[in-house]
């Protein structure tokens, strides 16, 4: 079989089998590529996953492509990549498809009355997980506490268009700016750290 | 142009959601609120259908709303849209792969966004229960008027239910699907 298709084919299964996607993903990756296929080592597989976790996107896309591209350079991270994301395009269509024309009867709204209550759970249990390891000293308090703080205002207050400061605010509560504020951030605590230690 | 739209704001989702699905979902919601494409609701109930069929979330999460907004081409528009920059900037880093793990400025860069993105998904998790456990419209049925309570008791105690469950020992190593499937079954049961 050509690798290509290969690649395409494995990422597909990759994708068929996990639910949830990121930390869900690990093992699976683990079997299929190391322990199947051969293609990575267990250790560059930990790299390419600790890599995909801290640069931008979806982590198992990342991880695909880091693959898909030590086997057979960028096309082969493109196949890899069109493979993992295959499955999830054609089941999701299928079932928005299917809830569009249903979405109107009781018996859905209820379940899905029920189902938003259960996402509120799972979600907060989550930020706990990750509050843990990515909050983890004084600076990272306040980070987390004005980011925070600025979304919430950014969600929830009026911010009337048209006046300045009200268009600034606006600009400043929007994620990306705070994303890159954030990593501005990071840069001068860690160089100003490293000025006082010298 | 809708398709061309999709690309890009999902591109920009891709481009900027740090540490996998959850963080896309502020994204999201600003999304929503910016192009009126889908509303805080539909968000709640995609999160539960993306966390809950095959395939990582944050593409699922990119195909629903595609679909939802352009039908079929919708959903591979937005899809191509959030990998392209993961495609981009992986090709770039697997050239230079081992400095990339040892810069400094780089580890720096993300000590700064690791928690901001958690605040992120932190804020997004409180518009989320806004729509699901508060503001909720009751029928009165002694009176037949409609009021608006300010939580919504019933989805706040299945919450709580299902909060403690991903904490007690056996039931916490239940796939998340588990506790979707049981909690649609107490909304149909309960009438929520």
């Amino acid at each position: 079989m050509n690798l290509y298709s290969d690649l395409f084919l494995t990422f597909a299964k990759v994708g068929v089998c996990t639910f949830g996607g990121g930390y869900a993903m690990l093992p699976i990756l683990q079997r299929e590529l190391v322990e199947h296929k051969g293609w990575t080592t267990q250790a560059e597989l930990t790299d390419y996953f600790a890599i995909g976790q801290c640069t931008p996107g979806v982590i198992a896309v990342n991880t695909a492509t880091f693959v898909g591209h030590k086997l057979c350079g960028p096309l082969g991270g493109v196949a890899a990549t069109l493979g993992l994301v295959f499955p999830s395009i054609a089941i999701i269509m299928v079932i928005a498809a299917f809830l569009q024309n249903f979405a109107d009867l009781p018996v859905v709204i209820h379940a899905f009355n029920g189902v938003r209550a259960c996402v509120c759970a799972l979600i907060l249990s989550s930020v706990l997980k990750l509050r843990k390891s990515t909050v983890i000293d004084p600076p990272t308090v306040l980070i987390f506490a004005l980011v925070l703080a600025l979304a919430v205002i950014g969600n929830f207050a009026p911010i009337p268009a048209g006046a300045f400061w009200g268009s600034a605010l606006r600009f400043l509560c929007s994620p990306v700016v705070l994303v890159v504020l954030s990593g501005v951030a990071g840069l001068l605590i860690r160089a100003a750290k490293g000025g006082g230690e010298k | 142009m809708i398709f061309l739209r999709l690309f890009f704001e999902f591109f920009r989702v891709g481009l900027f959601s740090i540490g996998g699905g959850l963080a896309t979902i502020p994204f999201l919601s600003d999304m929503g609120a910016r192009t009126g494409w889908f509303s805080a609701g539909d968000l709640a109930n995609m999160i539960a259908i993306s966390e809950s069929t095959p395939g990582p979330m944050g593409v699922n999460m990119a195909t629903y709303v595609g679909f939802h907004t352009g039908g079929i081409p919708g959903g591979v528009a937005a899809t191509l849209g959030l990998v392209c920059p993961s495609i981009l900037i992986i090709l770039v880093i697997a050239g230079f792969l081992k400095k990339f793990r040892e810069s400094r400025v780089v580890d720096a860069v993300f000590y700064g966004i690791r928690p901001a993105s958690t605040a992120l998904i932190a804020a997004a998790l409180a518009e989320v229960c806004s729509i699901a456990l508060m503001f909720r419209q009751v029928t009165v049925p002694e009176t037949g008027a409609v009021e608006t309570r300010l939580f919504y008791w019933p989805a706040v105690l299945l919450a709580a239910v299902v909060f403690a469950c991903l904490h007690v020992q056996p039931l916490k190593k239940l796939h998340p699907i588990v506790f979707i499937a049981l909690s649609a079954a107490a909304g149909v049961v309960f009438q929520l």
